[in-house]
This record gives C-alpha cells, structure tokens and sequence, in this order.
C-alpha cells in the first residue's frame, strides 16, 4: 500500500489516521461504557496501526516511480479481493454454523454473544456488506479504470473508501455479537455506523464522478451505469430507511423515526432494493464487463442493455410492498408491489438473456474453462431467481410462501447461484492479471470449487423449497371436522431433514470459497513479471 | 430514443440525475401517501404505548435478535386468524420504533401470544425451551437472569416522545421507577403505574422472583403485553373481549 503513495500523500495518509484515532478516541470517551466505547477503541486502534503503517515507511520506501500516471491504480483492488475473500469465509461460516443450530439446537454455547439471534445478522452483513460488498467496490475500481481508460483520479481515496468500508463491517458484525441492533433487516448496524459509511459512500462517488471526468472513452460503458446506480440508489436507500434519533450521544441504542406500516414500507423499499441496487445492479455491472471479457465475445445488444438497464432502474423501486402482503399495509401499495414485480421479469430476463446470448460463438469455451462456467452457471440463476421473485410476489402464490423457508431458498438460489458464482467469475479473471501471471496457481482447484458451489448451491435451495412449501401446506391444511390438521411444532418437527441437507449444501458451498481464498493467496505469492502491453490508461501513456 | 441515450451516456452527471430520477418514482408513490397516516388510521381510544419494564423488554427481543424468527403480523388469512387469532391492524403497531412484523416463521408468530401462557411457562421456556416443548430448535437464553439495567430508560423514553409516542412528562421522569414498580405490585409506587399507563397493564412479580428486577421480567412482561395494547382487533374481528 504505501509503496505506491508519494511522501506527500504518506504525510496526508497520517492525518487522516490521526483524525481517525481521535474520532474513536472521542467516540470511546464520550460513551465511556458500552458496545461504543468498544468500536471507539477499534477506530482508535486502527488508526494507530494506519500511522505506524504509513510512518514507519514514511521516509524509507522509495516513492512510486514517476511514470505511475502511466499505469491503473490496482493496489487498491488487490487489497479489496483480499477481504472479499476474508469476509466470505467469515460470512459463510456463520451461516453454516446459524444452519446447524436450527438442527442441532443444543449445541449453543450458553454465552448470549454466540446465541442464534445475534449471529444470524453475522451471517447476512458478513456475507451482503463484506463480502458482496467488498467484491463490488474492488471491482468496481479495476473496470471503472479499464473502461475509461484513465487512471483512479486519486491514490488516496480508495484506501479511505476500502478501510472505511471495513471498518462499517467490523463496527455492524461486533455490534451484533454485544447485542447492539437496530432490527431492520439488512440494515442492523446503528446510528454511529450508518454515519460513518455515509463519510465512505461520498468519497466513494467522488471517486467515482472524478475518475469519469478523466475518462478517454467518450462513452460511459454500460458496466459504469449499473456500478453507479449501485453507489446511487444504496446511498439514498441508507440514508432514508436509517434516519434514527440516537438516545443519547454516548450510547449506540437509538429509535428509527419511522414507526408502524410507514416503517414496514420503508423497511421493505429498502430490503427489497438492497436487493435491487446492492446484490443486483452491482453484479449486473461486473457481469457486463467480465463476461465479455472473458468469453471474448462483445456483448449480444446493446439496445437490449439499455432497456434491461432502465427498466431495472425504474421497476426495482416499487417492488418492495410484496414483502407485505395481507398484512396491516395499505391494499393498494401491495398491488403496486405485486404488479411492478411481475413487469420486472422482462428487464431482469432481458438481462440474462443478453448474457447468455453473448456466449454464443464461445460455448467451448464454457465446457472448458471453469470461470467463465462460474459466469455462465451466474447467469442462468439470476434468471431463474428473478422468475421465482416475480411468481412468489403474486398475492395468492405469497399467501403460500411468505415466513416459510421458500423465502429463504430463493435468497439462496439469488446469493449463491447468481452474486457469489459472478463474484467467483471476476475473482478468477482478475487475480491472475493482478499477480502478473497467465493462470491462477492451482488450475484445477477452480473445477473443485465451481462443481462444490454448484452442487451446495442445489442442495441447499432445492431442501428449502421443499421445507418451505411443506411448512406452508401444513400451516394452511383443514381436517374434515374443519379444525387445523397440524400444531405449529408438528411442522417444526418436519423441516429437520432439510435443515441438515440445508447445512450440508452451505458447508459445500464454503468449502469451496476456502478452495478459492487459498488458491488466490497461492496465486499472489507466486507473482509474475507478466504485463499486457494494451492495459494501461490511454493519454497519460509514457511513450506519448 | 437511442439517439437520446447515445448522447446520455457520455455525460456522467446526466447519467446520474437520469438514475436518480428514475429510482425515485416508485419510492414516493409508494412512501408518501403513508405520511397522511395518522388521518387514514384511526388510533383506538384505549391504544396505550408500552410501559418502561415492557420497552426494556422490547429491547432485549430486539438485542437477542428474536424478530428473526417470530413474526408479530397476523395476516388476513382463515388459516391465521384459527392459528393465532384476529389479524394485525396497523393502529397496533403506530408507536412502534420499529416495527417487530418479521418475516420469517421459523417459530410460529407472538402478535396475539400475551396472557395466552403463564409467565412461569415463559421463564422455564427462556431458560431451557426443550423443557417445555421437547421439539423445539429455539436457542436457550439462561443468561436472562441477571439484574436489568434501567439506567437508559428515561432517555428512551423521552427519545419516543420526541418521535411522537404520548409518554408525558411524569412517565419519562418515572421511568426507572415504574419499572421496578410493576415488577412489584404490593410497592408503593405500583399504584402510580396503573394511574399512568391503565388498569389493563399486569402488575406481577413476571420471573417470579419480587426481590429482584431482573431481564427476564422485562422479556416476559413485553411477551405478556403483545396482542393487548388495544381491545380493537378483538372487538372488530374476534366479536367482543378476548
């Protein structure tokens, strides 16, 4: 990291850690006691380690070469695949864990810190914020930067971005652990945290806009759109759905401002988008470039782009009152939700399709190279997930579905099959070209990794379909006197044969992940001098 | 039309204020009409907030991250309204911040669960819920059992009232106070809690222990009260008292 930052941006680096450790320092202070004083002394801790970092090679590392405006800026995403891949073992391991509980109940441990309701939210930002989210902001530096043909406008701000970042994570994932939650799904970490990652999103777009501005392509590549709607609608979602009064400014416990159905609404116009913006629009963004990318084949339509593009954009919105159904929300909001989640399909299909049809020409190159298999597998799920989304929104269909495991699988089916296989995808096209190397280290580990994620993928939704439709039949089943045919822990009892196959197909699916994190750390070791003489940014090339 | 978007895409702020437009629509279609709410939701008249032992309570089902599992929304359907009785008006949930509807059954659903189980049945069932439901996969919580901390509850108190939750000043004052009170119902200071929140709330020793306020009487005391903040969804839908 510091090797590639001149002395004055070293010198910068320092104040910023110092104003970091005095930020946490004040936060520790200010509540004295309490799950803030911790993070308070995890921003002052890390602030520290960030000036000892920066000052002990500060004047002993040679500064960047001068040609660096010549070159990407790749350090940064070298660093982000790194926790990528951390946050994936973390985040899959809790939730193989969560899982096994649900079978294996007694095997929680009696501190309240290991306790299911807390490691659950482990689970879902370990895996969403860390993982997806850290695959999102790395690769979004490296295409951002391959499609504008300009070097990252500045060396600085990513670091601030990635460790800011990190640090949102670690302040949500321990927060939980002690018990601190907001409760919203998907959204737990409380007011301090939120804050702070508004700090790390604006520098984020900074970034972003700024490195546009310098572009040398005339046209913002498709790629760019979705990654900046990404970094748009996540930061309007955020802030509205997290508008909280803290009660007091030394304590984390706070209350949203939002109560009763209007809480609902938002709640699920954010979930419901977090899905839309955060695991979707996204990864959209980095299919659109590694595909093409790695299957040689231009995308299919342009125009079939733009369409899925803005219809995502537009639709996505509305859909989040299906997460409503029947209950105290407005009937017509539900409808709106319902019917927008049907015309969703034809963006979200237009999309897959697009993919699937850019592979045409290069299916050889499918049955033999397992990562742009990872891509191909991603993109049959995302149109499968994506029809399953817009059926189980249909009012009767959800009448069935909704607080059962069906729910659950079809996350899965979502996160597994389509967000973690296009991560897997880009992680294996660009680890190599990180590591100046042709191929990754372990060739064949790739094939070990893509057939246990695809078989944990299949095993696990294909348990939680099954247990979700039985759970909801035996909920909604009359015996002949017109009484209930079964009490609610009769269906308790069934679902445990899925909860093991359930576990077992995550564990699958995390072995794989750990296949992955070894062959990329093995990949990075083992770096060559190997350069391609097409990739550097285009005005500011030495030779010129 | 692809003319249009041939010239958009080479102007990144167009790009971005075209993006926020777009995902903007749907969001306050949506949104803004529920600020009219308080016009279009009747609240009952015997609509009471929690009071401070059950809001420590509602803390604690948050902090152990119990939504997760239990919902608290009964749905308009035959089958729910048999399983768990009337189906959830949104009056029952407008002081709630935030709302605790979940969306996941992985036990079955608490909006109508208080009084309908003994507060020694809940104690034993925090502490080991094998105990009493041999099936059960829910997670034990033994450590339910220490002292509860209600250094924090005047400040929540006065926060909701902020948020527009009808707490007056004498309750947020007495906020400490009433908690250990209800906890306490031959107190001297028990006849001040029924004066502020109603004769319905339950005045008991919930853990069964009167010499100690501990997490588990606010955890049973918050189980105790779902379903009984109002008589409305009874008097609607279930045709008279519970």
């Amino acid at each position: 990291m510091v090797g590639t930052l001149t002395r004055s941006e070293r010198r910068i680096g320092i104040v910023l850690s110092v104003s970091l450790g005095l930020l946490g320092l004040g936060m520790a202070a200010g509540a004295r006691h309490g799950v803030m004083a911790v993070h308070g002394m995890m921003a002052l801790g890390l602030g520290l380690a960030l000036i000892f970092h920066i000052g002990g090679a500060l004047y002993d590392e040679p500064e960047p070469a001068p040609g660096r405006s010549g070159r990407y800026y790749d350090a940064p995403t070298r660093f982000g695949i790194g926790m990528t891949l951390l946050w994936a073992i973390v985040g899959m391991a809790a939730g193989v864990w969560v899982a096994a509980l649900l079978y294996w109940p007694e095997a929680t441990p009696p501190w309240p810190w290991t306790s299911f309701g807390r490691l659950r939210p482990v689970h879902t930002t370990g895996v969403i914020f860390g993982f997806g989210g850290n695959a999102l902001i790395a690769t979004s530096f490296h295409v951002l930067q391959r499609t504008s043909r300009a070097r990252l406008a500045d060396a600085l701000s990513p670091w601030v971005v990635l460790i800011g970042y990190n640090l949102f994570c670690a302040w949500a994932v321990t927060g939980y652990l002690m018990g601190s939650t907001q409760s919203k799904e998907y959204a737990e970490a409380e007011w301090y945290a939120d804050l702070w990652l508004v700090v790390v999103w604006s520098v984020y777009f900074t970034l972003y806009i700024r490195t546009l501005a310098r572009r040398n392509e005339p046209h913002i590549y498709v790629a760019n759109w979705y990654y900046l709607a990404f970094i748009l609608v996540v930061a309007m979602l955020h802030v509205v759905n997290n508008l909280a009064l803290p009660v007091s400014l030394g304590a984390a416990d706070s209350f949203t401002i939002w109560s009763g159905v209007q809480d609902a609404m938002i709640q699920w116009w954010y979930g419901h988008n977090a899905v839309a913006f955060f695991l979707t629009a996204g990864f959209l963004g980095m299919l659109y470039y590694f595909l093409p990318v790695r299957s040689g084949r231009p995308i299919w339509s342009y125009r079939l782009s733009i369409v899925s593009f803005w219809g995502i954009v537009f639709f996505y919105i509305w859909v989040g009152s299906h997460h409503l159904h029947y209950t105290a929300l407005p009937y017509w909001a539900q409808t709106l939700g319902m019917t927008f989640s049907v015309m969703l399909l034809v963006p979200s299909w237009a999309s897959a399709g697009n993919a699937i049809a850019t592979l045409n020409g290069a299916w050889h190159k499918v049955r033999d190279d397992a990562t742009l298999r990872f891509m191909f597998v991603a993109a049959v799920f995302y149109g499968l997930s994506t029809f399953e989304g817009s059926f189980l929104a249909i009012r009767p269909v959800n009448s069935l579905s909704h607080y059962t495991d069906w729910t659950v699988g079809h996350v899965h089916a979502g996160t597994l099959g389509w967000v973690a296989m296009i991560v897997f995808g880009a992680i294996y096209t660009l680890v190599p070209q990180l590591a100046g190397r042709e191929t990754m280290a372990w060739p064949r580990a790739i094939e070990w990794h893509f057939w246990s994620a695809v078989g944990g993928t299949l095993v696990y939704v294909i348990a939680m379909w099954n247990a979700g439709i039985t759970q909801g039949l035996m909920w909604r089943t009359y015996d002949e006197s017109g009484a209930l045919s079964y009490s609610f822990i009769e269906s308790v009892r069934t679902m445990a044969p899925y909860y093991l196959l359930r576990t077992l197909g995550g564990a699958m699916f995390l072995g794989g992940a750990v296949i992955c994190a070894l062959n990329c750390r093995a990949t990075m070791r083992a770096a060559g001098g190997r350069e391609d003489a097409a990739d550097h940014p285009l005005s500011l090339h030495p030779a010129e | 039309m692809l003319r249009l978007h041939y010239n958009l895409e080479k102007v990144s702020m167009g790009l971005v204020a075209a993006i926020m437009v777009a995902a903007s629509i749907g969001g306050i279609v949506e949104i803004a009409p529920l600020f009219t709410i308080d016009e279009t939701v009747t609240l009952p008249d015997d609509l009471r907030p929690h009071t401070p032992l059950e809001l420590a309570g509602r803390e604690i089902y948050v902090r152990e991250g119990c939504y997760a599992c239990h919902s608290q929304m009964v749905r308009s359907l035959a089958d729910e309204l048999d399983r768990y009785g009337p189906y959830s008006l949104a009056a029952e949930s407008a002081y709630d911040h935030p709302m605790l509807w979940g969306s996941k059954r992985t036990g079955p659903d608490l909006a109508r669960l208080g009084e309908k189980y003994s507060d020694a049945w809940h104690v034993a069932h925090l502490r080991d819920p094998r105990a009493v439901v041999p099936a059960s996969i829910m997670p034990a919580y033994p450590w339910l059992g220490r002292p509860l901390d209600t250094r924090l509850l005047e400040a929540q108190l006065a926060t909701l009232a902020r948020l527009g939750v009808p707490y007056d000043d004498a309750m947020i004052a007495n906020a400490e106070a009433d908690a250990l009170a209800q906890s306490r119902p031959a107190s001297d200071g028990a006849a001040a809690v029924v004066a502020r929140y109603g004769e319905r709330i339950a005045m008991r020793a919930f853990d069964g222990d009167a010499e100690r306020l501990t997490e588990m009487d606010a955890v049973v005391a918050y189980l105790q009260s779902l379903g009984t903040l109002t008589n409305a969804p009874y008097q609607i839908i279930g045709g008279g008292e519970q």
